[in-house]
């Protein structure tokens, strides 16, 4: 029998979780000069692109053009789409090895990490991912409630996903209308009365998160005027140290554009949005429904690390924020798979470039490997993951050619397909998911927008005559 | 993007050794992991010195019976340590001003990993790319 790889024997791939970083793991299997490789893309959603669907802003359509990419790496011969399978549930890593020479994890960082601060579990504290979630009709988000009556709002944290959350809460009705935001979200946020919105920096301007066009847009709402501080905005003595040192124009750019803000007169616009620097919450207080009533803040001074990074240290200035709902968006972590070694303090799949590793002896287990933000942490944007899986695909290839593999019995597609049609008849193939892609673009040009996402699993089957 | 991010895919194995080995020994640590730095710890897992390429071309050049010496002897004792979450762009600066190619991660005191200024660099880059690939994108100059 030939070695798999080559003609008469493919290299056959499980790539589990179709978000950027499995679509890119497949796009550089496929690029691989001289291989032939045949590769199985898992999801347990019907839909593919991951976060692209579920986390790309709505207002950010333009950063889902790189879908257009992933397209095209499905336009493959060697690709297939098993939507709507999950792994542990419809099929077993058993499974796969018995059908696969090689397994790629590529579930992402699918959890919040908490802030530890008592309060954190009242009534009206949600992560931020749940209402992200929630406005991008993740099926399993869409019984969420976040209640926006409230007037005041407080989102901790200056990642993209906490600026996302203040944007949407601030756009207009006429501005969302124009997005595929759910249906749901889009009913909930027109009845909203949120008024006032906080987001709340650990840390000083030159040390957030948010990228400068970012920021920018936040100063550009027709809904909400942008209010800064012009003491919290001022790059401390230390940070000035650096930032003149460095001469890091990016960041001169972002104490800039922040610096303006401070300057700015309100214009009375219907929503204004605070940012917040060197303030942490310790503490949110409840109401005594247990309803979350506001936040107790401590001022932060940065000092230097060792090696230089400048962070947060409390000091003993404390301030109260009302605010009704809270969203915490200070970091995210990996979901362990059952079966697979995981590192708990980094939050990924114990891997070293890629190759999961046993956890005792920390030797690489022949034929599993990770990528994306399950291998590396939630950091970077989409087209990080392309270099990230490059180097998990150049640690296959080299294992490939020294033959550390799986051992399947049943190295075949078509009974890798069988397993899949018994275990879940109700899968969605690629061909499926461009039907319902067709379907959602057609249900969105009557009302002018991109798209009108099926938000439920059923409603997506259904749709397929199923 | 920080020091974490690194460490997340370098599968938390440290070379070490201890400042009573001898230098004989260190580079065949060095030789068998092909690293360019042994982090040299104390009796209680905790960071005590470095131990470099440069460490030992230098003595070498003074000795050369060196091998037999011990690591304690000429492992660099002035180190600097990072914290999981120190910004790679202040690591990278501090690394490229006190000319330093290696810093050991600490935990509370506890050794939990290394980062050369390849692998700094190497996170940047692919940071950079990344970023230029997402923004090719919304301008529409691809696919």
């Amino acid at each position: 029998m030939p070695p798999p790889g080559t003609e008469g024997q493919p290299l056959r791939v499980a790539v589990i979780g179709a978000g950027p970083a499995g679509f890119y793991t497949v796009e550089h299997l496929f690029r691989q000069p001289g291989l032939s490789v045949e590769v199985d893309l898992y999801d347990r959603l019907p839909t593919p692109y991951g976060l692209v669907r579920f986390g790309v802003a709505p207002d950010h359509q333009k950063i889902k053009n790189v879908t257009a990419v992933f397209d095209k790496t499905a336009a493959h011969p060697g690709f297939r789409f098993f939507g709507h399978v999950e792994l542990g549930k419809d099929v077993t890593i058993e499974d796969l090895r018995a059908h696969y020479h090689q397994i790629v994890y590529t579930t992402g960082a699918q959890t919040d990490r908490r802030m530890g601060i008592p309060g954190e579990d009242l009534r009206g504290s949600h992560p931020a991912t749940d209402f992200v979630a929630w406005y991008n009709g993740h099926p399993d988000y869409r019984e969420h409630r976040f209640d926006l009556s409230k007037e005041r709002v407080a989102v901790v944290g200056v990642g993209n996903v906490a600026v996302d959350v203040v944007r949407i809460l601030c756009r207009t009705t006429e501005e969302l209308a124009a997005t595929d935001i759910s249906e749901d979200a889009l009913a909930a946020l027109r009845e909203s009365r949120v008024r006032e919105v906080y987001l709340l920096g650990r840390r000083g301007p030159a040390q957030a998160a948010f990228t400068n066009p970012e920021i920018r847009e936040l100063g550009d709402l027709p809904g909400a005027d942008v209010v800064a501080r012009p003491d919290e905005v001022e790059p401390d003595p230390l940070t000035r140290a650096e930032l003149e040192q460095s001469g890091d124009r990016s960041t001169l750019k972002k104490v800039e554009i922040l610096r303006e803000y401070a300057r700015r007169a309100p214009l009375g616009k219907p929503r204004t949005l605070t940012v917040r620097f060197l303030a942490s919450p310790v503490a949110l207080h409840g109401s005594e429904s247990g309803e979350v009533t506001g936040l107790r803040i401590v001022r932060n001074e940065l000092h230097p690390t060792a090696a230089g990074t400048l962070q947060a240290r409390p000091t003993d200035r404390f301030e109260e924020l009302p605010a009704g709902l809270v969203f915490r968006s200070v970091g995210y972590r990996g979901v362990p798979i059952p079966g697979v070694p995981f590192h708990d303090a980094w939050g990924v799949i114990l891997n070293d470039k890629g190759r999961v590793l046993e956890p005792d002896s920390r030797e690489p287990r022949s034929g599993e490997y990770a990528a994306g933000w399950i291998k590396r942490g939630p950091s970077g944007v989409i087209g990080t993951n392309k270099p990230d899986a490059a180097e998990t695909v150049a640690s296959m290839v080299e294992d490939l050619g020294r033959g550390r593999l799986l051992t399947p019995s049943e190295p075949e597609s078509g009974a890798a397909q069988m397993l899949v049609q018994q275990r879940q008849p109700q899968y969605v193939s690629w061909p499926d998911w461009q039907r319902l892609d067709a379907l959602e673009v057609a249900r969105g040009r009557a009302s002018g927008r991109p798209r009108v996402k099926f938000t439920r699993v059923e409603e997506m089957l259904a749709a397929l005559g199923r | 993007m920080n020091i974490a991010s690194i460490l997340a895919r370098k599968g938390g194995k440290v070379a070490t050794c201890r400042p009573a080995e001898s230098i004989r020994r260190a580079l065949a640590l060095l030789a068998e992991h092909n690293i360019g730095a042994l982090v040299v710890v104390d009796e209680s897992g905790r960071p005590a010195g470095m131990l470099s390429e440069r460490d030992i071309v230098r003595e070498a050049a003074r000795d050369e019976r060196l091998f037999a010496r011990s690591v304690g002897e000429i492992m660099t004792r002035d180190v600097i340590v990072g914290v999981p979450e120190d910004d790679l762009r202040a690591v990278r600066r501090t690394m490229t001003e006190r000319r330093i190619r290696h810093v050991p991660v600490v935990v509370e005191g506890r050794l939990v990993g290394i980062v050369s200024i390849g692998d700094v660099v190497k996170a940047e880059l692919d940071q950079y790319l990344g970023e230029v690939d997402t923004l090719q994108m919304q301008v529409g100059s691809r696919p």
